[in-house]
């Protein structure tokens, strides 16, 4: 795939000698370091806004021996650490061999979880091992606000692992919050909760990726949030992690701690259960597919030549943003985010704190088709009440007009043609 | 510092990228990024050489740029990419 006509890119400059970190990043590095891998589509949740669409395993899914050739070359490219997920990545049977194997080959896991598989006895074994970070997914600090996206029995699951981890003597357990219109106000309680099970608190950007395209107008942030958000981050500094996701709040004032960049495919990428490589976590999509790491030459070739991180390393313009103020502190904000609302990539983020997003979102615009999607084919009890309401299901099988009344209700002549 | 023996930590790898090198310290989980080649080199180099000084003098670092070296080795030294050498 290609970004060109998207992405209009300078003549070619060559990488500067010495300079600003972030204009190297710019340019790519050797290997990546920030790199998620999901290693399966399966979950047992059906959280409404789940970044892959996750919910069943997909057949080709990488066995465990390409899971450890693949922590091989990641250790040959001194990639230092993974992030690990899914769907729920501890689903896999083999899941605590392969943490054992990438932490045995100098290849540190953080993996994220909804909590389900962290008994008092997973608790106990983590807090025994090194080179191990494990994150939390809660996306409200009650049940009520918890539930609504992440479905039912989902809070008292994740404060469960947490007590089980920190009665285990695991210390600094992440917990991972996606930042919503709902739980906005409750960002001190989120950071309450933290403190009390010993564990630092991760903040990060919705995006309207996978499900999230389904229910991120009613989820986003509305624009005073957004300064909420800003603020809050600004007072809690270095202590709350937000993996860099806010840089598009950046021209609020002062830069957030951390990466003011889009690093998809310059610092980061994302491999997914079948061995996909994507620029970033947040772009699993045909477009932004750089190439599989079962062709020959595994990671490292998607990594270094693949054509559309080659692109994504060559000098960006702004485009529409180049003539605002604040584009050297925004830079354009979340590629992702831009994509998936059907913006051009080369203008403002559809949460613009300038507002140009919300200008830009009312104009017309096609929001693209999923080019991926495990969802559950039949809703489970653990559905969000949310999505009942509101989602179309793919297949269109929920259509009234084609569910038949009952079994029987088919015609005693059907297909008898006299 | 500049009197002083120092090496790179025993729990650090150093990953060569096109502006330097990425340095990981895999005790404390931080990273660090080391923007010139010259600056890995003296890096790698510490554990070599009795103390600070000398090993700029051997990697032919200016005098002139001895103080810019000595910032850079100290904010390495905070996060324990590089730590003082204890007689062996």
């Amino acid at each position: 795939m290609t970004l060109t006509t998207d992405r209009p890119t300078a003549a070619a400059p060559a990488r500067p000698e010495g300079g600003a970190l972030v204009k190297q990043f710019e340019f790519g590095l050797d290997a990546p370091i920030c790199l998620t891998w999901e290693l399966t589509y399966a979950c047992n949740l059906e959280c409404a806004h789940c970044l892959s669409s996750s919910g069943r395993r997909d057949p080709r899914e990488l066995s465990t021996q390409q899971c450890k050739e693949v922590i091989d070359e990641l250790q040959r490219m001194q990639v230092f650490y993974v992030n690990i997920g899914g769907g729920e990545p501890t689903i896999r049977p083999d899941f605590w061999e392969l943490l054992e194997y990438a932490i045995a080959h100098e290849v540190g896991v953080k993996f994220s979880t909804n909590g389900a598989r962290i008994t008092p006895e997973r608790a106990a074994f983590l807090a025994a091992t090194d080179y191990v970070d494990v994150q939390i997914s809660l996306d409200g600090a009650t049940p009520e606000v918890n539930d609504y996206v992440r479905g039912p029995g989902s809070y008292d699951m994740a404060i469960r692992a947490l007590e089980n981890l920190q009665a285990a003597g695991f210390s600094d357990a992440k917990i991972s919050v996606v930042c919503t219109r709902q739980n906005i106000g409750q960002l001190d309680d989120f950071k309450r909760i933290a403190d009390e099970y010993g564990a630092t608190l991760r903040l990060t950007r919705l995006r309207p990726s996978g499900r999230g395209a389904d229910v991120w107008d009613e989820l986003h942030p509305l624009p005073e949030q957004q300064r909420e958000l800003y603020d809050w981050l600004v007072a809690h500094g270095e202590d709350v992690l937000t993996g860099d996701s806010f840089f598009h709040l950046a021209a609020f004032g002062e830069p957030l701690p951390g990466l003011n960049l889009c690093g998809a495919g310059r610092v980061v990428c994302l491999i997914d259960p079948i061995g996909d490589v994507y620029a970033c976590p947040f772009a699993i999509h045909d477009q932004f597919h750089a190439g599989n790491l079962l062709t020959e030459g595994g990671f490292g070739e998607v990594w270094r030549n693949s054509k559309l991180f080659r692109e994504l390393r060559s000098p960006q313009t702004g485009g529409a943003c180049s003539s605002c103020a604040h584009y050297d502190s925004c830079r354009g904000g979340c590629m992702a985010a831009k994509f998936f609302t059907g913006l051009p990539l080369d203008g403002p983020d559809p949460e613009c704190v300038k507002g140009y997003g919300e200008s830009a979102l009312t104009g017309e615009r096609t929001i693209p088709a999923a080019s991926q999607d495990h969802s559950k084919s039949n809703p489970t009890r653990n559905e969000p009440v949310m999505l009942q309401l509101m989602r179309r299901r793919p297949d269109g099988q929920d259509s009234p007009a084609t569910r038949p009344v009952s079994a029987c209700a088919e015609s005693p002549i059907a297909g008898f043609t006299p | 510092m500049l009197t002083h023996p120092w090496e790179l930590s025993a729990s650090v790898a150093l990953r060569p990228e096109p502006f330097g090198a990425l340095a990981y310290n895999f005790h404390n989980r931080k990273l660090s990024f080391l923007k010139r080649p010259e600056l890995v080199r003296v890096v790698e180099r510490l554990g070599d050489h009795p103390d600070v000084l000398s090993t700029l003098e051997a990697e032919g670092i200016p005098q002139e740029q001895h103080a810019a070296y000595v910032r850079a080795l100290s904010g390495l030294a905070a996060t324990d990419i590089i730590r003082p050498r204890t007689a062996t």
